[in-house]
């Protein structure tokens, strides 16, 4: 777990004769660890920095952070005084492209029509988490098979094992959030990709369903647990 | 059910209950004046290039070494229980990278390290590896770039 890993990272380096700072989520892990000097930071896991898009907010972090350098003992903990919560999310107005094409399953319609936005969202940012498994050119090809696994067929029939199919999901999860994050010029709140993702596109019904089938075909836990949060049915 | 991530009655549960390695002491150090100081970041996001990256599972205890410019990384942690919304839209609420160069700027921190550097947040129960090997391997890194500071951050 990172907050475990960050604390004993800064035990290490104070060690070696380096000044550390934490930013953590999670409270009692440093307390317990006795971390040198920790911001507390009640946001979200994935954002250290609180407001992903908001310069101000990170910099206030950052600068609380420093602060924590002017004590002259420790270990020391301080709370940052602003809580960014999953609560608070405004769900992600994020559009989807109309059907194009009848003869695709909508899922690979989906995809395929996205894949411009996909593209312009990896330019901009010069970067993408895509690529466990499978590249952008493959996400229509791989949503074909959700739809051939939430229909019943068998997942070992295509060439997946219990890694593959994971970091499938993972890279086609990546296409759309990253995309979504490219449409989308405003704020994105916690847990707004995900949700997007889920509960509104054509692909993260497909991957639900395909997961749904795979769990009442008493498939291992292993092999269908992971392609959506825990909680997720 | 609610999804584990944003369930903060279950991820204080979690945070309260986990299995956590011992220390015995801590060492303290101030750093020169911050404003003359230099400052690397080393986050446990599994941050990447694309011709580097992590294993899966929790038994890959290497570090990479991210350079200053670097800005087409990857986010090595692939766990579906996190947001990745967040990195997805802006990597310095993860890497806060473009932001220490502002406090330069600010004349708040002296300096930004040429190099930063990336684990992976999974590791072993004992945290052995990071402990006696990795770890001090990339303290050593940073202490023959001069670096005084060292901002960590996770996922």
């Amino acid at each position: 777990m990172c907050p475990r890993t960050v604390c004993t990272l800064a035990h290490v380096f104070e060690a070696a004769g380096l000044a550390t700072i934490v930013l953590t989520p999670m409270r009692p892990v440093a307390e317990r660890m006795g971390v040198p000097r920790a911001l507390y930071t009640d946001f979200p896991l994935g954002r250290s920095l609180g407001k992903p898009r908001d310069q101000q907010f990170q910099s206030e972090v950052l600068r609380a952070a420093f602060e924590l350098l002017k004590e002259t003992e420790g270990p020391i903990i301080r709370d940052f005084p602003v809580t960014v919560s999953s609560d608070d999310s405004e769900t992600l107005q994020c559009p989807l492209p109309p059907r194009f094409n009848a003869e695709l399953h909508p899922a690979v319609d989906e995809a395929k029509a996205l894949r411009a936005a996909y593209d312009r969202a990896r330019q901009a940012s010069g970067k993408t988490s895509l690529g466990m498994r499978i590249t952008a050119e493959e996400v229509p090809n791989a949503l074909e098979k959700f739809v051939k696994i939430a229909s019943g067929e068998h997942w070992e029939n295509f060439e997946f094992s219990a890694e593959s199919i994971y970091g499938t999901v993972h890279d086609i999860r990546c296409y759309y959030e990253e995309l979504a994050c490219e449409l989308v010029k405003g704020p994105i709140g916690p847990w707004a990709t995900e949700e997007w993702f889920y509960d509104q596109t054509q692909a993260g019904d497909i991957i639900l369903r395909a997961r749904r089938a795979m769990r009442d075909s008493e498939v291992a836990q292993s092999v269908w647990f992971g392609l959506a949060p825990a909680g997720r049915s | 059910m609610s999804v584990f991530g944003k369930d903060r009655e279950a991820f204080c549960k979690f945070s309260e209950s986990m299995a956590l390695p011992e220390f015995h002491g801590c060492s303290f150090n101030s750093p020169k004046p911050l404003p003359d100081a230099k400052v690397a970041i080393v986050t446990t996001a599994a941050l990447h290039r694309e011709d580097g990256g992590f294993e899966l599972g929790d038994s890959d205890y290497h570090y990479e070494s991210l350079p200053c410019d670097a800005r087409d990384l990857k986010l090595g942690h692939h766990s579906v229980n996190f947001d990745r919304g967040g990195f997805a839209a802006d990597i310095n609420v993860v890497y806060p990278i473009d932001r220490l160069y502002e406090l330069v700027e600010g004349g708040v921190i002296g300096e930004v390290a040429q190099q930063h550097y990336s684990f992976a947040g999974n590791q072993s129960d004992g945290v052995t590896e990071i402990r006696l090997d990795s770890g001090p391997q990339c303290a050593q890194e940073m202490l023959n770039e001069d670096v005084d500071v060292v901002l960590l951050t996770g996922t």
